[in-house]
C-alpha cells in the first residue's frame, strides 16, 4: 500500500517534471554553438571511450554491434580489452540490462537509444551535433530538480550531468528579459578534472563519435559519390556526342 | 541480321506481335522533333518508377513490418531499416535510392505535369491520356503516403494519424471508414501491415496498369509538341508526318543524355545530402513510433504540403458540417479538379507560345500559389499565414473555375502550319 503511494507521488513528479520540457519545446529557437565535429580516428577512438564509459549504461545504442568499431580504427583486441566491460562478445549489439520501462520509472522517461541521436536531434537550428555539442556543456546545478541538474537547452531535463566528474558545477544566471524570456548565464563555480578547453574538446570528440555511430558509412558514401559523379560526367560527355551525332541529319 | 536469328524472330512473330509492337511503340513511333526540356519528365518518370520497384524489391528482403518491440525496447519495423542501414551489404545506398527516389517521384511528374499543362497536352484528343495521367498522381500520392508509414518513426506514425483522422471528418461512413483504414482503433501493427500490403502490392499494380494506359493511348493519338500543332496533318506521301522523327533512335539517345544529367542531381542527393535538409528525411523520423508523444510540429512531406496547406486553410463550418470535413473536400477537390482541364480550357489554342497575356499571368499565379501553398503547408498555422493560405487556395481553384471564360476571352497569337525547329 505504502509502496504504490510513492510509485504514485514518483509517477505525478515525472508528469510535472516532464510538462515544462514539452513547452519549451514548441516554443523559440535555440542557440546552437557549432560542434566542430572530427572524423580523425583518434578523436572517434576517444569518443568511443566516453561512450562506453559514460553513456552506455543507461542508454543503449542497439541498432550498433561492438565489433563496427573497428571501422574507427580499433583492433577487435582492444575492442575486448578497453571496451567489452560485463562479458559480451565484439559481434552483439551495444545494447544496455536497463529495460525501457525501468527507465521511464527512474528517470520520468526511458533513456533514449543514442544509435542516431545525432540524426534526430538535427532541425532548423542546427545539426543534430551542434544541439549534442550545445547540451552535454550546459548543464548547471539547480536544487530544485531531482538529479539536482538543469540544462540549458532541456529545460528540466530527467538525464542528471553524467560528465560532472570532468566539468565542475556551472551555476545559472538567470535574467528576465523585457520581452518575458528568460537569459541563461552559465558560470563555472566549481572546476572538474578538465580545464574549459579540454572538456568541450572531450564533448566535442564524443560528439563525433555519436555523428559516425548515426551513420557509419557516412564517409564511404561520400567517396562513392565523388567517383559516381565523376563517371556521369564522363558518361554525359559520351552520350551528348551520341545524341549529336544521330541528330545531325534532322533540320 | 543472320538468317538464323531471323528465322527465330519469324517464328516469334509468327506466335507473337514483336517487331510490330517493336515498330509501333518505338522505332515507327513519330515524334515531333521540336521536343525541348520539359519532355525528358515523362521518360525520367518511368525511369524513376523501375528504381523504385528494384529498390523496393530488395528493401522488401530484410524490411519487417512489425510494430512490436524488440528487446532493446525499439519497434522491429524501426529497427529493420537501421539494420539494412548498417549490416546489408549496400542496404544503405538500396534504401537512400528508394527515399531520395520517392521524392525524385514526385518532382519529376510535377514538372511533367506543368509541361503538359503550358503546352496543352490535354487538349482534345489527349483528354484519356491527361486523366490516366491525373489517376496515376493520385495513385503515387497514396503509394507515397502509405510507403512513408513503413519506416515506423515519429513522423511516420503522426503523419499517418492526422491524414487517416481526416478519413473520420466524412459524414455517417467517416468513423467507420477511418477504422477499416486503420485496422484497429488507433494507428497500430495492423495499420502497418496493410499499409505495407498496399505500399507493396496493390499501388503498384494499378500504378503499372495506369501507366500502360497513359502512353498506350498516347501512342495511339502521337504526342503534342510545344508548339500544339498536330504533326499528323502533314503528312508525306508515305504516310510519315513531315515534322516525326522515330522515337527509337532519335528519343532514345536524346533521352539517354536527359537520363544522365537526372541521376548526376540524384546522385548528389544520395551520396552527399540524402536527408535533403530534413525535407526528404525528415529528423524527427530517426525518432522510433511512440503514441504517447506527440510531436509539437506535425508536417507532411514536402510534395504533399501545397494539398495539405489547402486542407488547413478552409476553417469555416458548412451546412452543419465540421470545417475539418469541407477541408478534406477542398483537398480532395484541388487533386480532382486538375482532371477536368481538358472541358475547362476553351482557348484556340493549345500552347502557351501562341496563347495571350491573360492566361501567361493566370498560369504564374497559379504557381505562385502553389509554391507559396508548398511552402505554409511545412509551418505551423498562425492566423497570418492561414489568411495567406486561404487567399492562395481561393486563387489555385480560380485557375481552374474561370478558366472557360478567361482562355475563350484571351487574345491569341496565329498558330504555324508546322512545328518550329531550329
Amino acid at each position: 500500500m505504502k509502496m504504490s503511494l510513492i510509485n504514485l507521488i514518483k509517477r505525478a513528479a515525472a508528469v510535472l517534471m516532464f510538462a515544462p520540457a514539452v513547452a519549451m519545446a514548441a516554443g523559440a529557437a535555440l542557440h546552437l554553438d557549432k560542434a566542430p565535429v572530427s572524423t580523425d580516428p583518434a578523436a572517434l577512438q576517444h569518443g568511443a571511450k566516453l561512450f562506453v564509459n559514460y553513456c552506455l549504461n543507461c542508454h543503449g545504442a542497439s541498432y550498433v554491434r561492438y565489433n563496427q568499431l573497428q571501422n574507427i580504427g580499433l583492433s577487435e583486441q582492444a575492442i575486448k580489452d578497453n571496451l567489452l566491460f560485463t562479458g559480451e562478445k565484439t559481434g552483439d549489439l551495444m545494447k544496455i540490462a536497463m529495460l525501457p520501462a525501468e527507465g521511464k520509472q527512474w528517470f520520468g522517461a526511458a533513456p533514449p537509444d543514442l544509435s542516431v541521436i545525432a540524426r534526430s536531434r538535427a532541425s532548423g537550428d542546427g545539426s543534430g551535433a551542434d544541439w549534442l555539442y550545445t547540451y552535454l556543456r550546459q548543464f548547471y546545478r539547480d536544487p530544485q530538480r531531482p538529479t539536482g541538474w538543469n540544462n540549458v537547452i532541456f529545460a528540466n531535463v530527467g538525464m542528471p550531468h553524467a560528465f560532472w566528474e570532468l566539468q565542475g558545477e556551472q551555476r545559472a544566471n538567470i535574467t528576465e528579459n523585457a520581452d518575458g524570456t528568460k537569459t541563461i548565464a552559465l558560470e563555472l563555480v566549481k572546476p572538474g578534472k578538465l580545464s574549459v578547453e579540454e572538456y568541450d574538446k572531450a564533448v566535442a570528440d564524443l560528439v563525433s563519435f555519436l555523428v559516425w555511430m548515426g551513420e557509419p558509412v557516412a564517409e564511404k558514401r561520400k567517396t562513392i559519390g565523388t567517383f559516381v559523379l565523376i563517371f556521369l560526367a564522363g558518361l554525359f560527355v559520351l552520350s551528348y556526342a551520341l545524341k549529336k551525332n544521330y541528330w545531325k541529319d534532322i533540320h | 541480321m543472320t538468317t538464323k536469328s531471323q528465322a527465330l524472330l519469324n517464328w516469334v512473330d509468327e506466335r507473337f506481335p514483336l517487331t510490330s509492337t517493336w515498330k509501333a511503340h518505338l522505332s515507327e513511333y513519330y515524334a515531333p522533333k521540336n521536343f525541348n526540356f520539359w519532355y525528358f519528365f515523362g521518360s525520367l518518370a518511368l525511369l524513376v518508377l523501375v528504381l523504385q520497384i528494384i529498390t523496393g524489391i530488395f528493401l522488401v528482403m530484410h524490411y519487417k513490418p512489425d510494430a512490436s518491440l524488440n528487446a532493446a525496447g525499439v519497434p522491429v519495423a524501426f529497427a529493420s531499416v537501421e539494420y539494412i542501414m548498417r549490416e546489408v551489404p549496400g542496404g544503405w545506398l538500396i534504401r537512400y535510392l528508394h527515399s531520395t527516389g520517392a521524392s525524385a517521384f514526385f518532382i519529376v511528374v510535377y514538372l511533367h505535369m506543368f509541361r503538359g499543362l503550358i503546352y496543352g497536352s490535354y487538349r482534345k484528343p489527349r483528354e484519356l491520356i491527361w486523366i490516366f495521367g491525373t489517376l496515376i498522381f493520385l495513385a503515387l500520392m497514396a503509394e507515397a503516403f502509405m510507403g512513408y508509414l513503413l519506416p515506423w518513426g515519429q513522423m511516420s506514425y503522426w503523419g499517418a494519424q492526422v491524414i487517416v483522422n481526416l478519413f473520420s471528418a466524412i459524414p455517417i461512413i467517416g468513423p467507420d471508414l477511418s477504422l477499416v483504414i486503420r485496422g484497429d482503433f488507433v494507428i497500430g501493427d495492423a495499420t502497418l501491415n496493410r499499409f505495407f500490403s498496399f505500399h507493396v502490392i496493390a499501388v503498384p499494380l494499378v500504378l503499372i496498369g495506369l501507366v500502360l494506359a497513359h502512353i498506350v493511348a498516347l501512342h495511339e493519338v502521337g504526342s503534342n509538341n510545344p508548339d500544339g500543332v498536330e504533326i499528323k496533318k502533314k503528312k508525306d506521301a508515305t504516310g510519315k508526318p513531315l515534322d516525326g522523327i522515330p522515337f527509337h533512335p532519335y528519343y532514345t539517345v536524346k533521352d539517354i543524355v536527359g537520363v544522365v544529367v537526372f541521376l548526376f542531381f540524384f546522385s548528389v542527393v544520395v551520396f552527399f545530402m540524402p536527408e535533403g535538409g530534413g525535407y526528404f528525411l525528415e529528423y524527427n523520423n530517426f525518432i522510433p513510433a511512440n503514441p504517447m508523444v506527440t510531436p509539437p510540429h506535425i508536417a507532411p512531406v514536402w510534395y504533399f504540403t501545397p494539398f495539405y496547406s489547402i486542407l488547413r486553410a478552409v476553417t469555416y463550418p458548412l451546412f452543419g458540417l465540421d470545417a475539418k470535413f469541407w477541408g478534406v473536400v477542398a483537398m480532395g477537390a484541388s487533386v480532382v479538379i486538375i482532371a477536368f482541364l481538358p472541358w475547362l480550357d476553351r482557348s484556340p489554342v493549345k500552347s502557351i507560345r501562341y496563347k495571350g497575356p491573360v492566361f501567361k499571368i493566370a498560369l504564374v499565379i497559379f504557381v505562385i500559389c502553389f509554391f507559396i501553398l508548398g511552402y505554409l503547408g511545412v509551418l505551423a498555422p498562425t492566423p497570418g499565414r492561414t489568411l495567406v493560405s486561404q487567399i492562395c487556395s481561393v486563387l489555385y481553384f480560380a485557375f481552374f473555375l474561370l478558366m472557360p471564360w478567361y482562355s475563350k476571352l484571351d487574345k491569341v497569337k496565329p498558330v504555324p502550319e508546322r512545328v518550329t525547329f531550329k
